[in-house]
Formats: structure tokens, C-alpha cells, sequence
């Protein structure tokens, strides 16, 4: 409805208007009294222009102090504090006014203590008002809905006081002591809430202290002074004679005692609690670097937890060593590298070493020590390794002069951050290892690109025959090869091999069974003595264990003859139109590259056949033969075959999709474990 | 997934190998092989637990034939399934190495060899 900037003027403006007029109806009061002329002013209208007075105040303050927040409770202090001085001061000089004129007749007008009286009046209203919401703010800090609930109450007592001190009852009238006995009640319960003092540190809490102190001097000296009006029995307002001025002064100044005693009881723990706050920050400094660690290095991973070990344990000395880095980082804290020696060979020596090793540890050989050392300068050892992905990595070290002097809550933080750092660490491992596993990829990637181009996008053509292949690889790159020549008009050569192994190694021998393929094919050489020179020339290329196995076919659709030479190649699938039956070449043969000398030539036999419209030959590699399903059973020659007569009647494309299709099916499920080829051939 | 046990009997060095020869395992094959292929060995592989046998795992067998003359090192082969047996006779492996039923004719085999 209105901005707070608004109520504040307002509630300023009502506040001077209700105390301007507290005031006059007082002195008329006074002044019919003494000159009995009556005004026929109701005794009640200076109360309810001193309870609006009051709300003015109250509105005034509860827009002007903010809410608590752990950084604000000595700033909500501070006010209560310089409110106080300024009522004080002006009290003061009030008094010292009347001293200086003490013996004039001005100094005992009834009219002229009233005037000062109320200056007092409204003064200790701003203060108590404002001591009360500041305390307000510092009850409610963390609230809970219970608390609230009876604050609430509180301040609606505090409210209906306010309404019942225009009914004019005084002070130890019973109605008004019952209700000032109950208000005081209810102030003394709140006054046990006083969680904000655990958030002060220890400079926070002696200021705290010394404010406080300084409130409760205030309200005595207050109280005193309003006694001191009251007993001149010329007052015609007495805030004595309120419930709730009395109400609001005991509160404030019980809260005020209870608060400075808890903050002075709690002086010698405030410690402990900034160190636990400490420990925090540096747990989630160690946290942060884990959530960014391309941001940070793992020096900082390595320096964040020394620094934060050391000041968790209050170490005098300490060093963290990581000896799996290269070079290896030695951090040392308050010793030198002789003292780490003389140190490290004491830890050896000692007979009194503890073993602190958790259930969780599986790292048998790195254990957690809490040492007692004998002559060093450091008495006390705690030794915990650092663990990265299952493996030590380093170790850190913290040492104190005095023997003995690691309890079990410091072992326990100290895991902690090792932990933390650890879980970092490993994090910042994994980030670099993903990073170069992406790296690998691209390259895996460029190599499948490369690779996919070895093998020809499309194969030789003929009017006399179609022809169809299809590869695919289990890994990235694999060793399947085939490939096509045309040799002359009317002479075509082909070729399918398949490379022992898979992956990048049977890749590589692939890519150079290509090369020898084209380098040869074009000599014109007959299949057998194709077949040993490149089992010659791949003799010189291949490692000891690996072996490639070939068909080589010499197509003449002039004389629609096939002449082919099987090394060590699963045999070809053959189907005869005219007799419509299927066969395999099971010719003999040896996989090249197995007998790296002359005698290969012994072992490579040539056969050759005569086709006609409608024949077929499928050329595959042994993944098609050997890819086995979930009961493990091999695809096997026969399904081959079986497949082929279900689309013996359909273009070589069509065959070879129907080959991989039925292949899926039978194996179930989509991830293959081998390379796979097919090439069909179907005659015209 | 494989499994190799060592003993021997007069000499003679019999390995048994139990599972599958893939990519993988073949390994572990050469390194057993590459113990016990020494100077003028005699070794029989017992093969009648092989369930599979992967062109890697040939490779291993392939890659001591020419020990044998090298090292006058004897190598027989016996017990093969008949689907492991076709694939070394695929590759044209029972050509170059010596390929037994049964124990006993791989041990007298080994012994005369």
C-alpha cells in the first residue's frame, strides 16, 4: 500500500504529532488544575495520546531495524546501544539543568518538570521500543513456528497492556499487577531464546558483552530517574503507572541479563565453533575444486588440503608428498627436508604406532599411522597415503611437538579432507582420462573413415554378371577386405580376405593386403602364382601371429569360365542353376603368411568352373560362418546356404541384405562381436 | 575365457586347454606356449575341451611351426571337437601340423617324431 520509506515519514509525523499533543493535554491538565478552571477534557485523553505515541514509535521501528542476519547482530547492537547513549545524554543534561537552577523557583514549576518529563518520556519510549524489537529480531532468529506462535502472543499482550493502561488503573492496583505479573512471565520465557549467540565469534562476543552491559546500565539509570520524577508527586503522566512500560522494561532487561550471561559463558567455546565453520570452508574449497577441476590445477587440490590439515589440527609442522607425479611435489609446512628424513626413519623405529585403518580400506599396503616418535623434534605423527583410483598416490603428514596429541575427532576430520581431496583427485583423473579418451576416438574415428575407404564403394561391373558386397566391422576398423580389378575387356579379377585377429592390428595388415593386392593384380599373373607372390611379400610384413586368408577368382565372361585359388579362405559358396543345388569349393589351401618360405607353393591348388545364367557365387568371411546366438551355436554353413535358397531368385544386393538380416536374427542381438563380409556374385 | 593346465609324462609336455581361444585369451595361449617351446620339446596339446577357436588363437599355433624345425621341437595336437577341427583344416593348418585323435597316439606320435 505505501512504500516503507513512506510509513517511516508517517509514522515520524504521528510520533511528534501524538507526543505535541501528550504534551498539551498534560499541561492544561496541569494548568486547569492549578487554576480550577475546569476544560472538560476526559482524564483518559492523555493515555490514548500516549498509546499512540507509542504505536507511532513502534510503527516507526519496525520498519527501520531489519531482519537478523548473522552478519547484522552486533550493527542491531550497535543501535540499541547509540539510542541508549542519546536518551542518556539528553536525561543528563535535563538533570544537570535542574542542578544548576536547583534552588529557583523555575526549577519547581509543576509546568516546567512536566515539559522536561515528557522530553524523558519520550525518549525512554524510543529506546525501550526499539531495545524491543531488536531483541524481537534477535528471538526470532531461526524461528521456529512455536516460537513465533508465542511471540505473537506476546506482542498482542504487549498490545492489550497498551489498550488497558487508558482505563487509568496505577501501579499496584491488583488487576494491574496480575497483568504485569503475566506479561513478565511470558518475557522471561522468551528470554531463553538466544540461538544468535552461537553464530558470534569471540571478538563479536565481547563487543556483544560490552553493549549489552552498557543496555542494562541504561534501563537502571532510566528506571531510576522515572522513580525520581514519579516521587515529586507533580507529574500528571506517570509511565510508571503502565503495564506496558513496566512490562517492556522488565523484559528488556531480563533478555538483556540472560543474553550477556550466555555470551559470557559461551566466550571459551566460540572457538571450537569457528573452527568447525572453518573446516566447512575448507571442506567445500576442496568440494569446489572437484566440481571444476579444469579451472583448477591439482597443486591446489594438493595445497588446500595441507593448509586446511594443518589448521583443523592446529599441526606444527606437516608435509604432503605426491611421488606418483612426475616430477615428484614435495609441500612442506614449518620443517625442513633433514627434519623429514630424521622423521620419517623415527616412524620406522617406533614401537608405538597405531594402525587406523578403516573397514572401507582395500589398499593393504598404505595404511593411516598416529605415531608417538622419540627423538625428533616432533613428537606426534599422524601419516594418512592419498588415495587415487585404488592406488597411493602420496602421502601427507602432520606433526606436533607435544607427544600424544591427536585425538580420535581429528583423525576423523583429517580422513575426511583426505577423502575429499582423494575423491577430487580422482575426479580430475577421470576428467584428463575422458579428455584423451575423446581425443582416441576422433582418431579411432579417422581411422574408420580411412579404413571404410579401403574398401571399394563400388565393385566392377560387367554386363555378363552383378555383383554386391557389404562389410561390416565389430570395432572401429576391422580386417575384412575384399575388392575387385578389371583385368581386361573381358577378364575380371576379385578378391576376399580376411586378416587373423580383429581391431587396429588386423586394420593395418588389411590396409596392406590392398596395397599388394593392386600392386600384383596388375602383373597379370595366374591365381597360383598371385597367391605366392603375396604370400612372399606379405611374409616381410606381417607379425609373428598373424596370418590373412584370400580367395582370388579370375572371371572370364568370354569364356564364362572361373578360375580361383582358396588360401586358407572359408570356402566359397557356390550355386548351380542348372542343377539347382548348392555347393561349397572345399578345395585345398593355406592361409598366407603361416609358411613364410618356397614351400607355400606346395599347398596352393587351382580350380576353376564353368558357369552358367544364374549361377551365384557368395564370397564371406568367417564371422558370417562363426557369429554363434545366446544358446551358442554357430550361424554354421548350413543356415548359409539355407538363406541363399530363400533368395536365390533376387539381385546380388538383395541376397547379400537378406544374408546380414537372417545373421541379426539369429544372433539377437545387435552388438557384433567379429567383422563381417559378404560379396555376391550372380552371372547372367 | 580359457584355462591351460601344464603336466608331463616322460618328457613329453601335455597342455590342456579348456574354453574358448578368442582375440583376447589367445594371449594367455602364446605365453603358456612361449614356456614350454624350448630347445627339442616335445609337447602334446590336449584340445578336447577347446569349444572354440578364433583366427587369433590359430595365429598361435601358426607361429610355432617354424620353431619346430628351428628347435627340432616336437608339437602334436589331439582330441579336437569336429568343428574346431574344421576350422584349422579351413585355414590348411593340418597340413603343416601334426593332428592326433587321442592321447595315446598323440604321445607315441610325439615320442617317434
Amino acid at each position: 500500500m505505501f512504500g516503507y520509506k513512506a510509513v517511516i515519514r508517517l509514522s515520524v509525523i504521528l510520533g511528534v504529532i501524538t507526543w505535541l499533543l501528550l504534551l498539551l493535554l498534560d499541561l492544561t491538565a496541569l494548568f486547569s488544575a492549578k487554576n480550577n478552571i475546569a476544560f472538560g477534557l476526559p482524564s483518559f485523553a492523555p493515555k490514548i495520546a500516549l498509546g499512540l505515541f507509542v504505536l507511532s514509535i513502534v510503527l516507526f521501528y519496525r520498519y527501520r531495524i531489519n531482519k537478523a542476519e548473522s552478519v547484522n547482530f552486533i550493527d542491531l547492537l550497535w543501535r540499541v546501544f547509540v539510542t541508549g547513549l542519546i536518551t542518556t545524554v539528553v536525561s543528563l543534561a535535563i538533570k544537570f539543568l535542574f542542578s544548576v537552577f536547583g534552588d529557583t523557583s523555575l526549577a519547581k514549576n509543576p509546568l516546567v518538570i512536566n515539559f522536561f518529563y515528557h522530553i524523558n518520556l519520550g525518549l525512554i519510549i524510543a529506546f525501550t521500543v526499539s531495545t524491543l524489537i531488536v531483541w524481537k529480531r534477535l528471538i526470532l532468529y531461526q524461528k521456529t513456528k512455536s516460537l513465533l506462535a508465542f511471540w505473537r502472543i506476546f506482542e498482542y499482550s504487549l498490545l492489550g497492556a497498551l489498550a488497558f493502561d487508558i482505563l487509568g488503573y496505577a501501579l499496584f492496583d491488583p488487576f494491574f499487577n496480575i497483568l504485569l505479573g503475566i506479561l513478565v512471565l511470558m518475557g522471561l520465557v522468551l528470554s531463553f531464546n538466544l540461538k544468535w549467540v552461537a553464530y558470534l565469534n569471540f571478538k563479536q562476543k565481547w563487543k556483544s558483552i560490552l553493549f549489552i552491559v552498557l543496555v542494562i546500565i541504561y534501563l537502571f539509570y532510566f528506571l531510576d530517574g522515572l522513580v525520581d520524577y514519579s516521587n515529586q508527586d507533580v507529574l500528571v503522566t506517570d509511565l510508571l503507572d503502565s503495564v506496558y512500560i513496566l512490562a517492556s522494561f522488565s523484559f528488556i532487561s531480563v533478555y538483556s541479563l540472560i543474553s550477556a550471561l550466555v555470551i559470557l559463558f559461551n566466550l571459551p567455546t566460540s572457538s571450537v565453533f569457528e573452527k568447525k565453520l572453518e573446516e566447512a570452508m575448507n571442506f567445500q574449497r576442496l568440494s569446489q575444486s572437484q566440481s571444476q577441476p579444469t579451472g583448477q590445477k591439482k597443486e591446489q587440490i594438493y595445497e588446500i588440503l595441507l593448509d586446511s590439515t594443518i589448521s583443523a589440527v592446529f599441526a606444527d609442522a606437516a608435509w604432503l608428498e605426491i611421488t606418483e607425479d612426475n616430477p615428484p611435489i614435495l609441500s612442506k609446512y614449518n620443517i625442513s627436508d633433514k627434519e623429514i628424513n630424521d622423521v620419517k626413519e623415527a616412524v620406522k623405529n617406533t614401537a608405538l604406532k597405531k594402525v587406523i585403518n578403516t573397514e572401507f580400506d582395500n589398499i593393504s599396503n598404505s595404511q593411516r599411522l598416529s605415531a608417538t616418535l622419540k627423538g625428533v623434534k616432533f613428537k606426534s605423527i599422524l601419516l594418512f597415503p592419498i588415495i587415487a583410483k585404488q592406488k597411493q598416490i602420496g602421502s601427507i603428514a602432520l606433526l606436533k611437538e607435544v607427544g600424544d596429541s591427536f585425538n580420535k575427532e581429528m583423525v576423523d576430520i583429517i580422513n575426511t579432507f583426505v577423502n575429499q581431496a582423494s575423491i577430487s583427485l580422482e575426479n580430475f583423473q577421470l576428467i584428463n582420462d575422458a579428455i584423451e579418451n575423446e581425443r582416441y576416438k576422433e582418431e579411432l574415428k579417422i581411422a574408420s573413415r580411412v579404413q571404410q575407404s579401403l574398401l571399394p564403394s563400388a565393385l566392377e561391373q560387367s554386363e555378363k554378371f552383378d555383383i554386391h558386397g557389404i562389410s561390416v566391422a565389430a570395432d572401429e576398423v576391422g580386417g575384412d577386405y575384399y575388392d575387385s580389378f578389371k583385368l581386361a575387356e573381358d577378364r575380371f579379377a576379385l578378391i576376399i580376405a580376411d586378416v587373423s585377429g580383429k581391431g587396429t592390428s588386423a586394420a593395418f595388415h588389411m590396409s596392406q593386403m590392398k596395397g599388394i593386392f593392386h600392386s600384383l593384380v596388375q602383373l597379370s599373373l595366374d591365381p597360383k602364382q598371385l597367391m605366392v607372390v603375396t604370400n612372399n611379400a606379405l611374409s616381410q610384413c606381417l607379425e609373428k601371429t598373424s596370418f590373412i586368408t584370400a580367395t582370388y577368382f579370375e572371371i572370364d565372361t568370354k569364356k564364362s569360365k572361373v578360375c580361383f585359388a582358396r588360401a586358407g579362405h572359408c570356402p566359397t559358396l557356390y550355386y548351380s542353376s542348372k542343377s539347382k543345388e548348392l555347393e561349397y569349393f572345399k578345395n585345398k589351401g593355406l592361409g598366407l603368411g603361416i609358411l613364410r618360405n618356397s614351400n607355400f607353393e606346395k599347398y596352393v591348388q587351382v580350380n576353376e568352373f564353368q558357369y552358367s545364367s544364374g549361377d551365384i557365387i557368395v564370397l564371406y568371411t568367417d564371422g558370417i560362418t562363426e557369429a554363434v546366438n545366446g544358446e551358442n551355436e554357430q550361424f554354421g554353413y548350413e543356415k548359409l546356404s539355407d538363406t541363399l535358397m530363400e533368395y536365390i531368385n533376387q539381385s546380388p544386393e538383395q541376397i547379400s541384405n537378406g544374408i546380414f538380416e537372417a545373421l541379426y536374427k539369429f544372433c539377437e542381438n545387435d552388438s557384433l562381436d567379429d567383422d563381417y563380409s559378404i560379396v555376391v556374385v550372380k552371372f547372367r | 575365457m580359457i584355462n591351460i593346465d601344464r603336466s608331463s609324462e616322460n618328457e613329453i609336455t601335455i597342455l590342456k586347454v579348456t574354453g574358448e581361444v578368442d582375440a583376447s585369451s589367445s594371449i594367455q595361449l602364446d605365453e603358456e606356449m612361449s614356456q614350454v617351446a624350448i630347445q627339442g620339446a616335445k609337447i602334446i596339446v590336449d584340445l578336447s575341451e577347446l569349444e572354440y577357436i578364433s583366427s587369433a588363437g590359430l595365429g598361435v599355433f601358426m607361429s610355432y611351426i617354424s620353431d619346430l624345425e628351428d628347435k627340432k621341437m616336437t608339437l602334436v595336437l589331439f582330441g579336437m571337437k569336429e568343428k574346431v577341427l574344421q576350422v584349422f583344416q579351413i585355414l590348411g593348418l593340418d597340413q603343416l601340423l601334426t593332428i592326433e585323435e587321442n592321447k595315446e597316439e598323440a604321445i607315441k606320435k610325439a615320442s617317434d617324431l
